[in-house]
């Protein structure tokens, strides 16, 4: 937003912030929130303990081995605090910034808006929900509010970092304000919508920073998932004491397994790797959707994105490029395209709408038909009127129309001529197709007819495609005839469309869609969107669109781009993935885990088992410290990939699978075998075991 | 190669009869009509008039789970009264004494769990009374309640937004009358006609042919020179003093047909016989081993086609039957190879022949030599499979490698098929699992047959799949520190704990049958292993009945290209690779003090 950090780590505050955070999460009340992580800070104090009283002679195990142990899981534990301190870093900055556009401002309060001059000034903070302030040029916006009168550019470069100035204006869907954003010229009166505390930009803050952050369903279900592997590993911890006790008694040596090696164990053991970047995930994600500008009021909201198997989009913005373009020129027999064009343009050269300058640009490109100079001859140009439903130009004693066919039609039979059948044809052809007709007449005879045509914006067909292969379905909204925008929606690839489109349409679509089991996303602005984004899933209101369509969606994008609901799924999707990947991958270490410590703690009751120490590591206590420094260490090694997210392709959900598969799950069963028998030997290689 | 043949036959033969099955359990249990519904409805139509059962009651998981609970609950009690009396009750040609309060409670508990574990010898502890009142009756009802939560189960994922599961009494009357009277009819007096005795007489005594020598302390004395009427036992000219001559035999009789019929397709277990169907008498030739064998997995095995068809989706039913299968597959090869090539101490010199043609060879100690290794290592395999347990061949005697498998089968969770109906809705929790893991990692949060898997089922499906781990676990835990429990074993080290880990692991998968070896019959392990076969039976069944419930009330979400298949190999591949992850991380630490350690000691 106001600030993009490229990199997270070349930030060095945020980074010693996040050093100082790791310390301050050791919190125990801190640490009660994430169950794996609790597990290990307990072992953590565990160890410590048993360090503590082997200083004074009872001990099971060497005291400089329990003192290492007991290092290596604090660090575990600092390493799960860091990996969520340091996602936090990005958002309390942004946070921090925010705030200080927060500051407390007087009001100009008025009764009301007939009585502008009857002004009370107020602190900014004691308004309540209702009243009416005026705001003038170079005045803060005190509060969130809908303009009831007046129009002003505002600056809203404090919440959405984008530095041109907006329109703001009563009535219509660009009424609504938002306080900490000033008021660069004329002035508005403002009705205020929430009071203090409530503001848009308190909720922005909040939820930026993190404050807000709740456990996702989703995190919630992985989370039990995560708790009842890790019991299942302290039944397995526990019970193997035993077994060794029973095995040892029965083999009659001295059991050979130290209470600080099961310790160690079951850390190893435990899905330590997801359960301490767990969380860092959930706001990292919450973070990249922050920096695409887009503000969910919640975490579920997000996770719904990755659901989404519908997008409604609008035509104009996203699909297709704001304005009719010409296309083509098409002539009636006996005329070269060239006149036509050049009759085209030069009836357009006075017309500054865009599909006008596009006539002229067309002819340029297609026959390099120069713009004249205005001035070049006796020209006098005939403006676009709604009664005539024509413009053009009279010169040299010539006399060029162009407009709508009817108007033509008219024009040319009330000079006595005649509208051909060619013409008409052509006309259809032109409506059919979906394109708009502008009939040329030169002297009361037609000339030809110009196509101008919705442009498709150049990749959204292979977009759509994409996003049709990962299972997602477009559909086009727009206010079009169904003809026109039926081959529109064909042109641009889309799988459906809703033409002619009332927000009750748009409504019954939505709610047609759930009830076949569907998740829909949509964006909207207008007052009258708010019932269709209250009932879609993921619904992403414009920040320039009223107060109404805000409150009732659940992201708002601070752009008012229409395309940004296509980097609301992927965000959405990217965060669910990690999510997936680093589970399987956390959970795939243990079997190379199990290769090291199993061997290492029974090889002396059971010479045979030697033959598990598959990587050959140096001995019994080495192998346990590099299988716990390697579990420490990996979560600082994901920590990037964590705040980064997995890689993201759109591919059908096979595909994506077998790949991640292969990434996360094959990757995470080879890559401890390499590292824990790395770690061993620079162990063995500095001494140290 | 012979052998190898015979495994295809096996599995073969298996599946064949099982499609068929399937179809039919599926119209039964949907009120369809079926080749039998003429004989066999009316019957159906009369038990609900006489127990007052609503036909179209649709009950919620709450009502569903309560009528489990005390349908067993009562079954749990008769059982242990009825054992406890059996001396003052009738039908005791032997005269044999009320049972014991521990063992009352550990064989009670073990028959209305469908484990079978069997603590007591058959045929010298029950009476025909407890033999046909008791256990034969909860042989056919615990198999019907597994199908039942089933079935509430399948409800859950077919019906949308609602909270009726259908009726607990119509599913256990239509279980009953429609598949498993008729189906045990037919196998009875297949294997009656095959030669397993089916009589009321009192066990009797025969004269042996060769009268043989005892020890004192009751061991068989081998080449021994034995003069009855000089009642001398004499090895190589020495007398043996306090040795005694065997000249009669006690032959054991009694109703056995119906009640292995029951036994095996009813995933039970519980021999007539206390070495169940290596027993000559339950289990006397090849036609009625293979008759046993195939039957104590027919109905899991048809039940996966029965899935498939009842949702709609016949290919979910041969995913998860695949995935199954070749876990199957997979732990019959292990044994059949390990078995066949027996232990480097067996192949020293060839002092033993190992090859698979002619004669049976390979580790033959505690196999059956009417069946062979093929035969005893199919049945090993299907057995702890299926929550079955019923042997005809002593586990105990394995290779280590061999014996693992059948041990690791029932930590699995017994999902590999399983028990009749458990089977399946233990492995569909694992789906759950599965498609937990697999969806988040395709940008979905999970679904599982068109249901969003929330934080509810997560709960409930992780207690299902873990249930067996926990309670094999806290079981051997306590079970390896109980001061008494090396009195109970008959081995040491590494194989003495192979002992108990193995009669945990089978009362923790209810499965039930015995590594042969361990002396269960005492106060701790009766109790303990009574409640661990409770708590793995009934903990899956109410976190099975909590998911349908709520499955049930949620709507159906639409099949996309973004949806995670559930039918593909991919899936079935990480279906069996959870699995396996689950019961490998939870087990691997106990295995390699037992069976691995036991291996590797074998081999250095």
């Amino acid at each position: 937003m106001a600030t993009k950090a490229k990199n997270t780590f070349a930030d060095k505050k945020m980074f010693a912030r996040a050093i100082k955070d790791s310390f301050v999460k050791l919190n125990p009340k801190i640490q009660a929130k994430n169950p794996v992580m609790l597990l290990v800070y307990i072992s953590a104090i565990m160890t410590t303990i048993l360090w503590v009283i082997a200083l004074f002679g009872i001990k099971d195990a060497p005291t400089g081995y329990t003192l290492a142990i007991a290092i290596i899981l604090w660090f575990t534990v600092l390493f799960a605090n860091f990996a969520e301190a340091i996602a936090e870093g990005r958002g309390k900055a942004q946070a921090d910034a925010l705030r200080a556009s927060r500051k407390d401002v007087d009001a100009n309060k008025i009764p009301s808006v007939d009585k502008k001059d009857q002004i009370t000034v107020v602190p900014s903070a004691l308004l309540k929900k209702g009243d009416i302030v005026i705001v003038k040029a170079g005045e803060q916006i005190p509060a969130d509010g809908e303009v009831i009168e007046g129009a002003a550019s505002v600056d809203e470069s404090a919440i959405t970092g984008e530095s041109a100035p907006v329109i703001r204006e009563s009535g219509g869907d660009r009424s609504a304000v938002t306080g900490g954003t000033t008021v660069l010229s004329d002035w508005i009166i403002i009705q205020v919508t929430s009071e203090a505390g409530e503001s848009f930009l308190d909720k922005m803050i909040a939820m930026v920073e993190g404050a807000a952050r709740k456990k996702t369903p989703n995190e919630i279900a992985l989370q039990i998932f995560l708790v009842a592997i890790s019991i299942i590993f302290i039944l397995v911890t526990l019970s193997l004491y035993t077994f060794s006790v029973f095995s040892a008694d029965q083999a009659g040596i001295e059991n050979p397994t130290s209470v600080t090696t099961l310790v160690a164990l079951l850390v190893c053991l435990a899905p330590t790797t997801i359960g301490a970047l767990l969380s860092a995930i959930g706001i990292a994600g919450m973070s990249r959707l922050n920096q695409a500008n887009v503000l969910a009021m919640s975490g579920r909201a997000i996770e719904a994105a990755g659901d989404v198997d519908i997008l409604m989009l609008d035509k104009t913005g996203t699909i297709t490029l704001g304005n009719r373009q010409a296309y083509e020129f098409i002539p009636v027999a006996g005329v070269t395209d060239k006149e036509l064009a050049d009759a085209a343009q030069l009836s357009s050269l006075a017309d500054e709408t865009p599909e006008g300058r596009s006539v002229v640009i067309l002819a340029k490109e297609k026959f390099g038909i120069r713009e004249r100079q205005l001035s070049e001859s006796n020209m006098k140009f005939i403006p676009f009127t709604a009664k005539t439903r024509m413009s053009g130009v009279d010169y040299d004693g010539n006399e060029i129309r162009k407009g709508a066919a009817q108007a033509i039609k008219e024009y040319i039979e009330n000079a006595g001529g005649e509208f051909t059948e060619e013409c008409d044809y052509i006309v259809k052809t032109i409506a059919s197709q979906g394109g708009t007709p502008l009939v040329v007449a030169k002297n009361h005879k037609v000339l030809g007819v110009i196509h101008l045509k919705d442009i498709i914006k150049q990749g959204v067909k292979e977009k759509f495609a994409d996003l049709r292969k990962m299972g997602i379905k477009t559909i086009m909204i727009t206010g079009d005839n169904p003809m026109t925008a039926a081959a529109i929606a064909a042109e641009a690839g889309v799988d459906d469309f809703l033409a002619e489109a009332t927000p009750e349409g748009k409504l019954n679509m939505i709610r047609d869609f759930q009830t076949k089991g569907h998740l829909v996303a949509m964006t909207g602005d207008g007052t009258n969107d708010a019932p269709a984004l209250a009932q879609a899933d993921v619904a992403v209101a414009m920040n320039s669109g009223t107060q109404a369509a805000k409150e009732a969606g659940n992201m708002v994008d601070l752009d008012s781009s229409p395309t940004k609901l296509i980097d609301i799924v992927r965000i959405g999707k990217q965060l669910l993935m990690t999510r997936g990947s680093l589970t399987t991958f956390s959970i795939a270490n243990d079997v190379a885990k199990y290769f090291a410590i199993i061997p290492a703690l029974f090889m002396g009751l059971y010479p045979g088992l030697s033959a598990l120490n598959i990587m050959g590591l140096h001995s019994p206590l080495s192998a346990i410290l590099s299988a716990i420094i390697y579990n420490a260490l990996i979560i600082i090694a994901l920590i990037p990939l964590a705040l980064k997210g997995v890689k993201y392709r759109e591919l059908p959900a096979g595909k994506l699978l077998s790949r991640n598969l292969l990434v996360y799950g094959v990757g995470g069963i080879i890559a401890p075998f390499i590292f824990i028998k790395l770690i061993d030997m620079m162990l063995v290689l500095f001494g140290l075991a | 190669m012979s052998s190898v043949i015979q495994y295809i036959l096996y599995l073969a033969v298996l599946v064949i009869l099982a499609i068929p099955l399937g179809a039919y359990i599926k119209k039964v249990m949907s009120g369809e009509k079926t080749f039998l519904s003429r004989i066999l409805t009316p019957c159906e139509n009369a038990v609900y008039k006489v127990m007052r059962i609503k036909k179209d009651e649709q009950m919620n998981w709450k009502k569903y789970l309560i009528s489990v609970l005390i349908f067993s609950g009562i079954g749990l009690v008769f059982l242990f009264l009825l054992q406890m009396l059996q001396g003052v009750l009738p039908f005791n040609p032997q005269g044999l004494a009320g049972v014991k309060w521990d063992l009352s409670f550990n064989t009670a508990s073990s028959f209305v769990t469908n484990t079978n574990w069997q603590a007591y010898t058959g045929e010298s502890t029950l009476s025909y009374l407890t033999q046909a009142l008791g256990l034969t009756v909860q042989n056919f009802v615990s198999a019907a309640t597994g199908i039942a939560v089933l079935f509430a189960l399948i409800r859950g994922f077919t019906k949308v937004k609602t909270d009726g599961l259908g009726s607990f009494w119509v599913d256990m009357t239509r279980i009953m009358i429609h598949v498993l009277i008729p189906l045990n009819l037919v196998i009875a007096i297949a294997l009656a006609g095959g030669g397993v005795i089916q009589n009321l007489k009192p066990a009797e005594t025969v004269s042996l042919v060769e009268p043989i020598a005892v020890s004192a302390d009751g061991e068989i004395i081998e080449n021994a020179d034995i003069d009855v009427d000089a009642n001398t036992v004499t090895v190589d000219g020495q007398i043996i003093d306090g040795a005694q001559i065997v000249t009669e035999q006690f032959v054991p009789m009694g109703p056995a047909a119906s009640q292995v019929a029951i036994k095996q397709t009813g995933t039970n277990g519980g021999g007539y016989m206390g070495v169940n169907s290596a027993h000559p008498l339950e289990n006397p030739n090849p036609f009625t081993n293979i008759l046993e064998m195939i039957s104590l997995l027919l109905i899991p095995v048809a039940l996966c086609f029965t899935f498939g068809m009842s949702i709609k989706n016949k290919k979910q039913g041969v995913a998860i039957f695949m995935a199954m299968f070749i876990m199957l597959a997979i732990a019959l090869s292990i044994i059949a190879v390990n078995e066949q090539a027996a232990t480097p101490q067996l192949a020293q010199n060839g002092a033993v022949d190992l090859s698979m043609v002619d004669q049976a060879g390979g580790n033959m100690e505690g196999k059956e030599t009417r069946f062979g290794i093929a035969t005893s290592s199919t049945w090993a395999a299907y057995t702890t499979a299926a929550s079955n347990g019923s042997v005809n061949s002593m586990h105990d005697s394995y290779t280590p490698l061999g014996g693992m498998i059948t041990m690791l089968q029932m930590q699995l969770g017994e999902v590999i098929f399983g028990g009749v109906g458990c089977g399946l809705y233990g492995m569909l929790a694992f789906a759950i699992l599965t498609v937990f893991i697999a969806g988040l990692m395709v940008g979905r949060t999970p679904e599982f047959l068109g249901k969003k898997i929330e934080p509810y089922e997560m709960k409930w499906a992780v207690l299902v799949c873990l249930a067996t781990p926990i309670a094999i676990l806290v079981g051997t835990g306590i079970a390896a520190i109980v001061p008494s429990v090396p009195d109970s074993l008959t081995n040491t080290g590494a194989h003495g704990f192979s002992e108990i880990l193995y009669a945990y692991s089978s009362c923790g998968g209810n499965n039930g049958s015995a590594f042969a070896g361990l002396n269960a019959n005492t106060v701790f392990f009766n109790v303990s292993l009574g409640l661990v076969m409770l708590f793995v039976r009934f903990l899956p069944i109410i976190g099975t009945l909590a998911i349908a419930g709520s499955l049930a009330g949620k709507k159906r979400i639409a099949t996309t290209a973004g949806t995670l298949s559930t039918t593909n190999a991919l899936f079935v591949f990480l279906l069996i690779f959870i699995v396996l992850l689950v019961g490998a991380l939870s087990f691997f630490p106990a295995l390699s003090l037992g069976p691995i350690a036991e291996f590797f000691g074998s081999i250095a």
